[in-house]
């Protein structure tokens, strides 16, 4: 068993819940041990930095500190979102090329009881791990049920590769290491040219065109190299080109129905293991058609009832005005 | 031929102190780890690189020449930054190892203190982001998108319900936020890191 500290990252229990199921489902098979860090908070996203500096390392850093205090072997982090793994990675790194800034953030953790030494924890992304401590012959040992024929499109998106402070994978533009990974589980990889192409982070929020533009141009080419899926490493990829991809439609007056599923359900399907344990069926393009083609039958995208609202919540924004509010705003304008 | 009088000649677009470079000290200091920005060639690597650059005011290279150039407001108003996607495709690319992606968020923080912006969309997404963090230690992905969208694209909303239904019914969006134990001691770190960040600046 490799053991790890695992910091899942707030997308991981919902919005990437599909992520986190087949995680844990292929967890057992590779030998790959992962402890929670307990208590941990949110990374920042790309929004804290822009903010400001020592609150949004202190920030980060507040996870590093729980980590190294609840590391009692010689553990390395293991992130999966490339998000929060960059943002992890960043930290320790630049703490320790710039002590001041390793000097600021300490003194921020020590007002909550709380160090950290950087350079002391090693932070890895999952499929680095997978791919380098696992290994792809572990992998392949644990195939029952190829992936022969399915044509993936390995989407890597930029964090991961990038920019790679511990030198980790072979090439920043064109690592081959997911590609390898696919063809492990026997699938058909195609060589994708924009597997590091942006997916538009976190512009589906602010300025939507430029994000439907790039997620329009990673589907299109995917589908111009024949692949009947998309896999990712990423819950921000994820979302960006499953979730966005109706309203990219809309948008374009397109038609693209490119199911994005993330490599561990895919892993999952290769391993044997049940469909409805690896998160199928959570995402918003159906895959059923494309893993038909392995002869897997997962789920149907479900639409069921959404659970209550909660009173403890949050305020909820008030509900848009309604037609008659507006021509009433109008008339009273007059 | 006459010469126009000194007084009607145009306002130089140049700095009077060519050499005063404390827009660039000032924007390298804020940034995190080790900047370079001082190094830049002006090769346009980052902009010919750049996923976004179609949209931005600026490349990031005559970005880095307006700060050099001490164009402290230009600088400061452009848009680029709020454009950047943090993709790092110009970081791996530049030929002087500039962190140019930090260099983005440190001109992000510099815009909001200077209040110089002229789309408020992008601040007030990190803003509200940054908010629901401190609150609860964890984000919250629905009350984020529904008040964003709320205050800068209402009209969008009904458009964008197809997605956000598929979301909450698949239970991928979660209606209620999730509050950390050690939301106090995070609050209490956070507090004393912008202390800290207040005298150093
Ligand atoms: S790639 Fe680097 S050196 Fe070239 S213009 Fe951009 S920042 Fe300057
Ligand atoms: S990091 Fe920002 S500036 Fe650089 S290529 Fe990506 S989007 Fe452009």
């Amino acid at each position: 068993m490799s053991k790890y500290l695992l910091y899942p990252g707030c997308s991981m229990e919902t919005s990437a819940r599909a992520y986190y199921d087949s995680l844990k489902a292929i967890s057992g098979p590779v030998g790959l041990e992962l402890e929670e860090i307990e208590d941990w908070n949110c990374c920042g996203a790309t929004e804290y930095l822009g903010i400001s500096l020592t609150p949004a390392y202190a920030l980060i850093s507040r996870n590093l500190a729980l980590a190294a205090q609840q590391n009692h072997g010689k553990r390395a982090v293991v992130a999966p979102c490339s998000a929060c793994y960059l943002n992890l990675a960043k930290a320790d790194y630049y703490m320790r090329e710039q002590p001041t800034l390793a000097t600021h953030v300490n003194q921020a953790l020590a007002a909550g009881g709380l160090s950290y030494t950087p350079g002391s924890l090693a932070i890895r992304h999952l499929l680095d791990v997978l791919i380098y401590d696992i290994g792809l012959d572990t992998i392949k040992s644990k195939v029952v049920r190829p992936l022969t024929g399915l044509r993936v499109a390995p989407y890597l998106g930029c964090m991961v590769p990038r920019p790679d402070y511990e030198k980790r994978w072979s090439d920043h533009e064109h690592p081959v290491e997911l590609d390898l990974l696919l063809k492990a589980l026997g699938a058909e990889v195609i060589d994708f040219p924009l597997k590091t192409h942006c997916c538009g982070g976190h512009m589906t929020q602010i300025g939507p065109e430029t994000a439907f533009e790039l997620i329009r141009g990673l589907i299109v080419s995917a589908e111009a190299h024949e692949a009947d899926i998309m896999t990712t490493v990423c819950p921000m990829c994820q979302m960006n080109l499953d979730a966005y991809q109706g309203e990219a439609n809309r948008y374009f007056g397109s038609a693209f129905k490119m199911p994005i599923v993330f490599f561990t359900q895919l892993m999952g399907v290769a391993f044997g293991l049940d469909p409805k344990d690896l998160g199928f069926g959570l995402e918003l393009t159906s895959a059923r058609k494309a893993m038909s083609r392995v002869g897997v039958e997962t789920p149907e995208p479900q639409a069921s009832a959404p659970r209550p609202r909660k009173d403890s919540s949050l305020p909820m924004p008030k509900p848009l005005p309604t037609k008659a509010d507006l021509a009433e705003k109008v008339e009273a304008a007059k | 031929m006459e010469i126009a009088p000194e007084s009607q000649a145009p306002p130089s677009p140049i700095p009077k102190l060519i050499e005063d470079l404390t827009l660039l000290d000032e924007v390298s200091n804020r940034t995190a780890g080790v900047s370079r920005l001082e190094m830049c060639i002006q090769c346009g690597t980052c902009g010919g690189s750049c996923p976004s650059a179609a949209d931005m005011d600026h490349t990031p290279r005559m970005l880095f020449a307006m700060i050099r150039a001490g164009m402290r407001k230009d600088a400061l108003m452009s848009n680029t930054p709020w454009i950047c996607v943090s993709c790092y495709h110009c970081v791996v690319r530049c030929p002087q190892n500039v962190h140019i992606a930090d260099v983005m968020y440190t001109l992000k923080g510099m815009a909001i203190e200077a209040k110089l912006y002229r789309d408020s969309t992008a601040p007030d997404f990190s803003q509200t982001f940054v908010d629901m963090v401190e609150e609860y230690g964890r984000s919250f992905e629905f009350g984020l998108a529904t008040r964003h969208y709320l205050k800068h694209f209402p009209l969008r909303l009904p458009s964008m319900a197809p997605m956000g239904f598929g979301m909450l019914t698949r239970q991928r969006m979660s209606m209620t936020p999730r509050r950390i134990k050690g939301i106090d001691q995070l609050k209490t770190i956070l507090k004393k890191a912008k202390e800290v960040e207040a005298v150093h600046e």
